[in-house]
């Protein structure tokens, strides 16, 4: 039977033996034997301490919004680590090939692991940290005690996990794409890249892409329906507003990435010609539209981080935000003018100096609304009480930091300027500048802050400040001196270099790299110390550090329910309102709670989503048409599941509020 | 003349900062380089004006107001000021409307089609002075410049003879690089099929870096050169070297040298097929193809009708280009099954210098239509 070649390839596809790599690569055979002996120990544990029940019950089918934002935030870190070695495996390879030396990596393996840097970094850890984050504080800072769909919540997440999980098996069974993050063509057209990495690359894209739309529909919904009573739009929390704007930003940019991919996909796998060289084809095209989405996502990124410093500064310098209105105005034109700047991502193509011109100055322009915003914050500080508890620092580093990419993004801005610093080193400083200076700081400051909400202890002091200082300086050694060999005339994406004279200089980064990977190191210590000393640190008020909103008027971590009342709000920082007019707790008078129910439907449709991907990729006819046809029933038959809600009595909730009563008294006795 | 001066000043600092790198984009060679350096340092300070207090500021409210300070003064419910808020909005602006004042201007005078206008600051150019043309092609990966003028080709060398303004005329046999000599000039993307333009000028004798700007593929580290900015009489002793070799570049060798290699040593052509930059251009070095602005100009006065479906198949480009490396995956084209056998003019050992704008050659395509009907269906 296994010598019949048809029969071979009709139930495998392009699927063979020579496929997985790790027979020919020592590199990748090395991280599959860890991940499967990693993979190993975690499912003994779970077997041993008969967790799995746990976790299917409690996690993974939960569609508490508490706890999938939880697991975008694992998500992340896991994603973290590998698009970390990623970096390191690239600083690596760049500090040693010089000359006659060829580095460790060919550039076979080096192409593709720069592409699933950028892929990863981007789609997988920096937007499951914001999503994560969003999903986590948003309904709790109006009042909500969920989002508006919690169950398509649970089926985003599933999809983006699965996404993920779909570049991870791009790792150990065939390859990943050797195109860059953005997978242009004609180097994406499956005549100049006819392997199976691109095709990994549009599907992960694509299972995660619905994910974060869906998640994008999700949170605008539940923001513009169900605040609070009282909480008109110019009272929401600022961090509120932001997820508000990325949000839109999520669902009018998301389905042009979409479409996009749509379109390389007809022609890799039905020979259209979109975007070919030949027969009318027009690879100008995809660089427009997957800049249209791309620019956006820039935003989408960093309009959170923003909202997680508005939060941050002002309840850490205890005084209210300095220019609430004008930060909400600010928010709202970025979201608007990053619509018309995606064409300065290529002004190199040859486009009219008019037009350049135009996209130019709308790209500075932004820098107005941004500029205002940090002027703000500085202001927010002037006459504050600052304690410099570790989300405090990460906002001054931001501070610090974030400017100086400002200014070299409004340099790359300049058209004549643009044309000697694209594609150099000197864009690759600058991108790393205001993502790992705006977001990952942002989100770290974030995760910090919000931590002892979700679990009811804070994290680790000491370690939070190794892991901001070994950040902070480990970037500056990192990236100024790509801002240098930009200057000198290097591009990216190079696997190897002639001129040994920039060798200090790539060196140099390498050591920054390694202290940012002390700074990862350190981070993960302060949540696994935290764990140890959790009794120590434990937080019972629900208000750890004098908060101003109202996520921190709930116990930490909060009841399933969130608030046992609505609360009705009258001011902007509504709990601080509350505080200062000496609102009481109510102890009595709790009513059934109506909650929606656990289901496992979003994993199982993600899961099978996730075999429609891999079969597409490797072009396993039986397996796609199989896949697709459980994807479209179960979804269907999921919708004929009336069972999707029920009450928490109100026995339950006076016992959980009667508990929280005691625990504050005592605190106060 | 002030930003000559403010850049001698910044080249300095820097220079005594990063004493012995060559950051060869704040001091170039060439006049568009320098020009483009000038905006870079400019636009620098533009916005220094505001970053430095900024930061200054953050640094010095955060220690003055610091928790521990019981002296510095604390207002919890300060929030707002109008006067502040007009300064924070419009200090911005004022330093975005002068930066965008700049960028429209520059990005006019410095746009890479306008033809040179100086030689350098203190030199201008007649309106009506014509620049030597050099053609560029991509190919993977490597890069092959065509001196139409000179009649010769070279493969990753390029020369030229200073302060003589150069056109350069640029494309790709495929996947999209872009052209960065950047002591010369800024870079611009090659695309196939496409034809993009840089005007420039080198203004001193040396050796620079060139090399592709947009990475494209495998051998992409390696798709470098050297750019050679020579005098007037270096530079025709170059050219006579390039010619002593022997080596005709036509359409048959361009189909050899167009397949994929890595780290291409420099080598010449003495004598090119003036029409060959044309056909690459249009995708028809290969005979057998039609060539682009031929189906664009039949398309122009109505198409085919019908019969224009027959072109499909001596349209295709990528498809007979694909690498070797691999094996190819099955491409279905739906339309070609339509078509006769091909054409005998298909190609074929070595045919040079066949006319572009053929009147036979157009026809054939349209006529060759209705026999493939008979035989199609």
């Amino acid at each position: 039977m296994f010598s019949n070649p048809d029969l071979l390839h009709f139930i495998f596809g392009r699927l063979s033996i020579d496929s997985i790599p790790m027979f020919h690569e020592p590199i990748v055979a090395v991280t599959f034997a860890a991940v499967v002996l990693g993979g190993l120990v975690v499912m003994g544990a779970l077997t041993y301490f008969r967790l799995w029940g746990y976790l299917w019950n409690e996690w993974v089918t939960s569609i508490d919004h508490k706890k999938i934002g939880i697991m975008y935030i694992i998500l992340a870190i896991v994603m973290l680590l590998r698009g970390f070695a990623d970096a390191l495996m690239m600083r690596a390879q760049q500090a040693v090939a010089f000359g006659d030396v060829a580095g460790y990596l060919p550039p076979d393996h080096y192409d593709q692991i720069f592409t699933a840097h950028g892929v990863i970094m981007i789609f997988f850890v920096a937007m499951p940290l914001v999503t994560g984050l969003m999903n986590f504080v948003v309904p709790l800072q109006i009042g909500a005690r969920d989002v508006a769909f919690p169950f398509l919540n649970n089926f985003s997440f599933w999809m983006t996990t699965c996404g993920a999980v779909l570049i991870m098996v791009s790792l150990f069974v065939g390859e990943f794409a050797k195109t860059g993050w953005l997978a242009y063509p004609p180097l994406s057209d499956i005549v100049y890249s006819p392997g199976v990495g691109v095709d990994y690359y549009i599907w992960a894209l694509q299972i995660a892409g619905v994910g974060t739309l869906l998640s994008g529909v999700n949170l605008i919904v539940t923001i513009v329906k169900m605040r609070a009573p009282g909480m008109s739009m110019m009272k929401m929390p600022v961090f509120t507003w932001t997820s508000l704007c990325t949000n839109i930003l999520i669902v009018a940019a998301f389905p042009v990435l979409t479409a996009v991919l749509v379109l390389l996909g007809l022609d890799r796998y039905a020979g259209t010609n979109f975007f070919t060289n030949d027969l009318g084809g027009n690879a100008m095209m995809y660089i427009n539209l997957i800049w249209i989405w791309g620019h956006p996502e820039v935003y989408i990124l960093i309009l959170p981080a923003f909202g997680v410093f508005s939060e941050v500064v002002s309840t850490f310098c205890r005084k209210r935000l300095f220019g609430y209105n004008s930060m909400v105005y600010a928010t709202v034109v970025i979201t608007i003018l990053s619509y018309i700047v995606w064409l300065h991502h290529f002004f190199t193509m040859g486009s009219g100096a008019s037009v350049n011109a135009f996209f130019g100055i709308t790209t500075m322009i932004i820098s107005i609304p941004t500029g205002a915003k940090v002027f703000n914050w500085l202001f927010t500080m002037y006459k504050g009480r600052i304690s410099f508890d570790v989300p405090m620092l990460w906002t001054i580093g931001f501070m610090l930091t974030f400017v100086i990419g400002g200014m070299t993004g409004v340099m790359l801005a300049v058209p004549p300027a643009d044309f000697v610093l694209h594609n150099s080193l000197f864009l690759i400083a600058h991108f790393h500048n205001v993502i790992i200076g705006g977001v990952v700081f942002g989100m770290f400051a974030g995760i910090v802050y919000w931590f002892p909400k979700a679990f009811g202890f804070k994290l680790d002091e000491f370690w939070g400040k190794m892991s901001f200082w070994l950040w902070t300086i480990g970037f500056y050694f990192a990236f100024m001196p790509l801002y240098v060999l930009g200057l000198m005339g290097v591009t990216r994406r190079m696997s190897h270099f002639d001129d040994p004279s920039l060798q200090i200089w790539f060196v140099i980064a390498a050591f920054g790299a390694v202290l940012i990977a002390g700074g990862i190191g350190s981070f993960i210590m302060s949540i696994v110390v935290a764990v140890i000393k959790r009794d120590k640190l434990r937080d019972e008020t629900g208000d750890p550090w004098g908060g101003r909103t109202l996520e921190w008027s709930t116990s930490s971590p909060p009841p399933a329910y969130n608030f046992a009342f609505t609360p009705v709000i009258h001011e902007l920082d509504a709990w601080a309102d509350m505080k200062k007019r000496g609102y009481v707790r109510p102890t009595s008078g709790f009513i059934d709670i109506h909650m929606p129910k656990n289901t496992g439907a979003g994993f199982i449709l993600a899961a099978i989503s996730l075999v429609l991907g891999f079969a597409l990729v490797w072009h396993i006819w039986w397996l796609v048409a199989v896949s697709f046809i459980l994807l479209v029933g179960g979804a269907i038959a999921h919708t004929f599941n009336y069972d999707r809600d029920y009450h928490i009595p109100a026995s339950e909730v006076v016992a959980t509020e009667d508990e929280r009563t005691a625990l504050l008294a005592k605190q106060q006795a | 003349m002030l930003s000559k001066l403010v850049r001698g000043v910044a080249v300095a600092s820097m220079f005594s900062l990063l004493a012995g790198c060559n950051l060869v984009v704040i001091d170039p060679s060439g006049d568009i380089a320098s020009q483009q350096s000038d905006l870079i340092i400019v636009s620098t300070i533009l916005m220094l004006l505001i970053i430095i207090p900024v930061m200054a500021l953050t640094v010095f409210f955060a220690w003055k107001y610091r928790q521990g300070n019981k002296d510095a003064e604390y207002d919890p419910e300060w929030h707002h000021s109008t006067k502040l808020e007009v300064i924070i909005w419009s200090a911005p602006l004022v330093i975005i409307i002068a930066l965008g004042a700049i960028t429209w201007v520059t990005t006019h005078t410095l746009d890479p089609y306008r033809p040179l206008d100086r030689i350098d600051a203190e030199r201008p150019l007649d309106k009506d002075h014509k620049p030597m043309v050099i053609e560029v092609v991509s190919l993977d990966w490597k890069w092959l410049f065509v001196y139409p003028e000179q009649g010769i080709a070279t493969v990753n060398e390029l020369a030229a003879p200073i302060d003589t303004p150069i056109q350069f005329k640029i494309t790709s046999s495929g996947i999209m690089n872009s052209f960065f000599i950047p002591a010369l000039a800024g870079q611009i993307y090659s695309m196939a099929g496409m034809e993009t333009k840089l005007h420039a000028v080198i203004n001193e004798e040396g050796v620079y870096e060139g090399f592709s700007g947009n990475y494209s593929g495998e051998g992409f580290s390696h798709m470098r050169f050297k750019f050679h900015g020579l005098s007037e009489d270096g530079f025709n002793e170059w050219v006579s070297k390039v010619k002593s070799d022997e080596n005709f570049l036509g359409r048959s060798q361009y189909l050899e040298l167009e397949k994929p290699s890595i780290k291409e040593p420099v080598h010449y052509y003495s004598a090119v097929d003036p029409e060959l930059f044309g056909a690459i251009l249009n995708m028809c070095v290969d005979q057998s193809k039609m060539c682009m602005n031929e189906m664009m100009s039949i398309d122009e006065n109505g198409g085919g009708g019908l019969a224009g479906v027959y072109n499909v198949m001596s349209l295709t480009y990528d498809v007979p280009r694909m690498r070797g490396s691999q094996p190819l995956p099955e491409i279905k084209s739906y339309v070609a099954t339509l078509c006769t056998a091909p054409e005998e003019g298909g190609f074929s050992g070595e045919i040079t210098n066949l006319p572009l704008f053929d009147n036979v050659q157009r026809d054939r395509a349209m006529s060759v239509a209705p026999a493939g009907v008979s035989t199609g269906f």
